[in-house]
């Protein structure tokens, strides 16, 4: 881990020496943690809420005592090597902009914690919505703590799963489901469309470093691909932040349990775009491109949520489209491009993040007192929470951008900075319009909430009789209301030390000059911010009509309709070109793979003017040799010939696996010979097994045609295969390995170069494989799941099937002979490394005794002898093949690095051990539990009783 | 020896292809199995024919055989197994869903019992 620090320009700092990951443990934190708080609500309902809390503190403590350092002008950042060829490395940083937003998610994260606790009703599982929630938590943290944009890029993809996790939180309800899937699929599609924009921001810089994309502003706007960059680094911003024409997921998300939609509508989820573009600002912005597309899509959104909000009848749905608007405002000022309307941005998301989740939490409130959030049932709450009305009206006046509140002061940088801008355009002044119209109907829907809801006559028809919350659930919107207050009465004491230095973080620059304060003097922005509330206050008293009017005209549009029917038409899409290729013939679709196959494999015969026939001299023929060729091509013929007779087939094929095993001793491949046999054997008890559940013969086929042409395409299948194998078997070749043979005692510390290579030289592919091995076995138990096939009674000649399962002969052999096989077992796995054997092999032999045993005793007889779960085996298999690899980290020597020695047992003599033999265990249990798991799985079909079987 | 060697594959190729296009699943599971051992051999005679000599680290042996393919095709027959498995299992499953052990597309009924 190295630690290097930047320095802001303009301001110097101290370079702190740190050689620490406190950055990413911060992170790494809450994603431990969500197990733990899972685990917690095993002991009580309270007790996931104080796990998730300590969780948050926990964090925030591994950020404490780095926090002065953006305070400082320096940037601390944290960097681990990962795979620094391709640019991708474990690194973090925390600058103003990483702290301010840390601090949004942490300490907006614990009041959520809190006030959640009093949300959830006693049928909602606790564990898993705060392990949810710390799931989400701590993807937040890694997209502002990122330095990497690729890893900014993985946190960003989390938290679009964390969030379709909180959304669909109660996933019994169709509207939360839909919700989720539908915020999924747009963010998701949207992270897709940001990857690409920042690997073109890589290929442009050199570096997925932010710190040098960052320093890189002018060679970016000036590079070809700058556009292309922009609109798919876009995409992923609006999708996120929900920006016109993108919008529509949000108010759908408003499914989920209101803390949820107060945090991910505040502070986070959709703050992660304009956390984007505040974060790129230096790289990106200043262009017309820029301009034109980020401040366009940031005005529309905030007309649209403002105007929409307004005509809500959902009190959730009212602060969904405000939220919108909120964004949409943001996105407008960052778009502006100049260094003051940055900074507004910034202050804007602070201020947005402390209302807007007060607000939510308001009308939580009101919902959980109430049992209904229809704006036309809730009217005069004052009479029953007068408390909590004050809360949410001082939260509503800071929304509306009422003076001496927080909302008030960023919404007068806004319209400064949006009439500075207008002065230098051409329609400037229907700029300033339309965003004062934009304030006007903040301002009337923010009166609308608090009219209908608090006044406005008596509650129609509640289900339930309102009061006051319990105490504790209005301490996180006091705590919220109390900071909206102080920030908008005396701004320059409170906000503007860490808003400076978010500021300073986003621009990468000295700030512009600027003042908070409530009084500026009278000036355009004031003007407009009176004309804003005025004209609000004008729009609500005349709602009743701009209601009719709305239900009869945009009332109607619904992007919603859009999405679904883009989707219907990309599934019956999808559903057209799956049935287009795939017919659910099996038998065609092989047929085209062998003709494909045929046809690739023959055409470079035919270009090729090489000989057939190489120079290599080959071996004589032996009258050993051709007898058993002769055999097993006898068997390959009656196989194919007899295949209709499935039983009498089987058998043949048996003879042919021999054969090949005979083959493998031959040519020199002890190994080979030893695992084909024993692989032969589970495979034909196995197929005899299935065999039982199908038909015994297979059905004359009624096409001819078919089977000739069947017969053409494997022989000229065979006819090739023959002739490429004689064309290889006829050339000289270079081999790599003479490296082996010459390593292998010395590197491998095994005389079996064929095992060395497996467990030590190869050993990272075997580990693939017996991973394969494993899930091949676990995906065999989920189809057996549920399987239910009829027992035949006869076999395919029409006898009875033997009733004697347990011959007396066979049992008692077995029993006897067990011990005897698992000993061979043991000297095999044990010998492996120096002499033909190994754990692949010992694995089967082992597998094949224990079967016979099943085979001769019967499963019940076994079951109380052997554990009849094979799970474990495969488990602990993989687990000692990873274990040692992972052993040799401690070592400081990469994964799978092995290691041997020599003992002296006192009798046995020398004895040699090598890591890699560990390593032999884990592959010689995984193929025990595998192979056990597979047969026992089939074999146990055989004695399902016909009650057990489900009814279909 | 190189062109029996030739000829057996070639003949274990012929009828695993042949088998895998017919239209239920036993034999289809068959010609996989056929084609598992075509391809094995394939694979183990790129380190060409050798006899007696062995891959074993040995202080009387004068020479070894490839080692390579070996341990290449060492693991590709317990994958064949494993993946025989899966696709009998998936046998299995069709004819327990379907009610018959076609794999032709062709809507057929529930078999009887033959």
């Amino acid at each position: 881990m190295a630690a290097s620090t930047g320095h802001n320009p303009g301001l110097p700092g101290p370079a702190p020496d740190s050689r620490s990951m406190t950055l990413f443990l911060a992170v790494l934190t809450p994603f431990f943690g969500a197990a733990l708080v899972a685990l917690a609500s095993r002991y009580g309902r309270s007790h996931s809420a104080w796990a998730a809390g300590v969780v948050t503190l926990a964090s925030i403590l591994w950020l404490a005592p780095s926090f002065s350092l953006p305070f400082a002008g320096t940037t601390l950042i944290q960097q681990h090597d990962w795979m620094p060829a391709l640019g991708l490395n474990l690194a973090f940083r925390l600058d103003g902009l990483a702290l301010m937003f840390a601090g949004l998610i942490l300490g907006i994260g614990l009041l959520i914690i809190l006030y959640a606790r009093y949300y959830l009703s006693e049928r909602d599982s606790m564990g898993r919505f705060y392990s949810y929630l710390m799931l989400f938590m701590g993807s937040m943290l890694g997209i502002v703590l990122s330095e990497n944009l690729i890893q900014l890029l993985i946190f960003w993809e989390l938290t679009s799963l964390s969030s379709f996790l909180l959304i669909s939180y109660w996933q019994h309800r169709e509207e939360a489901r839909q919700g989720a899937r539908m915020a999924l699929t747009v963010t998701g599609l949207g992270g897709f469309a940001m990857l690409g924009g920042f690997l073109l921001l890589g290929h442009i810089v050199g570096s997925y470093d932010l710190s040098v994309v960052l320093a890189s502003g002018d060679l970016i706007r000036a590079h070809p691909l700058y556009v292309p960059t922009l609109v798919l680094i876009l995409l992923g911003v609006f999708t996120k932040s929900a920006q016109f024409p993108f919008h529509f997921w949000l108010p759908h998300a408003m499914a989920a349990p209101t803390p949820v939609s107060a945090y991910l509508h505040s502070a986070t989820m959709v703050k992660a775009g304009v956390f984007l573009l505040a974060r790129l600002f230096p790289a990106l912005s200043g262009t017309p491109e820029w301009f034109w597309l980020v401040s366009g899509a940031g005005l529309a959104t905030l007309l649209i949520g403002a105007y929409v909000a307004l005509f809500k009848h959902d009190l959730k749905g009212l602060l969904a489209y405000s939220t919108l608007s909120h964004l949409g405002l943001i996105t407008l000022l960052f778009g502006l491009s100049t260094p003051l309307a940055a900074v507004a941005g910034v202050f804007h998301i602070i201020n947005h993040a402390t209302f807007k989740a007060s607000m939510f939490m308001a009308a939580g409130i009101i919902d959980h007192e109430t049992g209904t959030r229809d704006l036309r049932r809730l009217h005069g709450l004052w009479k029953f929470m007068p408390y909590t009305a004050t809360l949410a009206m001082v939260g509503a006046a800071a929304m509306a951008g009422v003076p001496l509140l927080n909302g008030f002061l960023s919404k007068e940088m806004f319209f400064a900075e949006a009439m500075h801008i207008s002065t230098h355009m051409i329609g400037g002044w229907l700029f300033s319009a339309l965003v004062t119209l934009a304030g006007a109907l903040g301002v009337a829907y923010s009166i609308r909430f608090i009219h209908d809801v608090f006044f406005n006559g008596d509650p129609v028809d509640l289900p339930r009789t309102p009061h006051e919350p319990p105490r504790w659930m209005k301490v996180p919107v006091e705590i919220l209301v109390v900071i909206c207050l102080v920030v908008g009465i005396a701004p320059a004491l409170t906000i503007a030390p860490l808003l400076a230095v978010a500021a300073q973080g986003t621009l990468q620059t000295a700030l512009p000059e600027y003042h908070l304060a409530l009084w500026h003097g009278i000036n355009p922005a004031l003007i407009m911010s009176l004309i804003a509330l005025i004209g609000g206050a004008l729009i609500f008293a005349l709602r009743q009509s701009l209601f009719v009017w709305h239900d009869s005209s945009l009332g109607r549009l619904d992007s919603r309709v859009v999405y679904n029917a883009l989707l219907d038409s990309l599934i019956a899409l999808a559903g057209w070109i799956t049935r287009l290729i795939d017919t659910g013939s099996l038998q065609r679709q092989v047929f085209f793979l062998m003709i494909a196959a045929v046809v690739l494999g023959v055409s470079p015969w035919l270009a090729s003017d090489a000989p057939l026939t190489g120079s290599r001299i080959g071996l004589p023929l032996d009258a050993v040799s051709l007898l058993a060729a002769s055999t097993l091509i006898i068997a390959t013929v009656a196989t194919v010939w007899l295949h209709k007779q499935r039983f009498t087939a089987l058998i043949t094929i048996g003879v042919v696996g021999l054969v090949v095993a005979l083959a493998f001793v031959k040519f020199s491949a002890p190994d080979l010979a030893l695992t084909q046999l024993s692989v032969e054997i589970v495979t034909i008890i196995l197929l005899l097994l299935a065999l039982y559940f199908l038909p015994q013969n297979s059905l004359p086929e009624k096409d001819l045609g078919r089977v000739w042409r069947d017969g053409v395409i494997a022989l000229v299948a065979g006819a090739g295969t023959a002739a490429l194998a004689w064309a290889v078997l006829t050339r000289p070749y270079d081999t790599i390995a003479g490296y082996y043979l010459a390593n292998s005692v010395p590197g491998g510390g095994g005389g079996n170069v064929v095992n060395v290579i497996l467990v030590d030289f190869r050993g990272y592919d075997t580990l693939g494989e017996i991973t394969v091995l494993a899930l091949a076995g676990l995906g065999i138990v989920a189809m057996m799941q549920n399987l239910h096939l009829p027992a035949p009674i006869r076999d395919g000649s029409g006898r009875l099937w033997n009733t004697d399962m347990h011959p007396t002969i066979m049992a008692t052999l077995t029993q006897i002979l067990l011990p005897l096989a698992l000993l061979v077992a043991v000297f095999i796995l044990l010998r492996g490394h120096n002499q033909p054997g190994g754990g692949f092999i010992a694995g089967l032999i082992t597998a094949v005794a224990l079967i016979v045993q099943y085979l001769a005793n019967g499963a019940h007889w076994t079951h109380q002898r052997l554990p009849s779960d094979s799970h474990p085996l495969i488990a602990w298999g993989l687990a000692v093949a990873t274990v040692t690899g992972l052993g040799s980290w401690w070592f400081g020597a990469p994964f799978l690095t092995s290691t041997y020695g020599h003992l002296n047992w006192p009798i046995v003599g020398e004895f040699e051990l090598a890591s890699a033999m560990a390593f032999d265990l884990g592959v010689f249990l995984v193929v025990v539990g595998a192979t056990l798991m597979i047969l026992l799985n089939l074999g146990g079909l055989h004695h399902t009783p016909p009650k057990h079987r489900s009814p279909n | 020896m190189e062109a029996m060697i030739a000829l057996v594959i070639g003949v274990l190729t012929t009828g695993g292809v042949f088998l895998s296009l017919r239209g239920t699943t036993f034999p289809v599971v068959l010609g996989l199995t056929l084609l598992s051992y075509a391809v094995n051999l394939f694979l183990f005679i790129m380190g060409r024919l050798a006899i007696g000599v062995p891959p074993v680290i040995n202080a009387a042996a004068e020479s070894y055989t490839d080692p390579l393919p070996q341990a290449l095709v060492l693991t590709a027959i317990v994958i064949s197994f494993g993946m025989t498995a899966f696709v009998i299992v998936l046998a299995l499953k069709a004819r327990s869903e379907l009610g018959n052990d076609h794999v032709d597309g062709l809507h057929h009924g529930e078999d009887s019992h033959r």
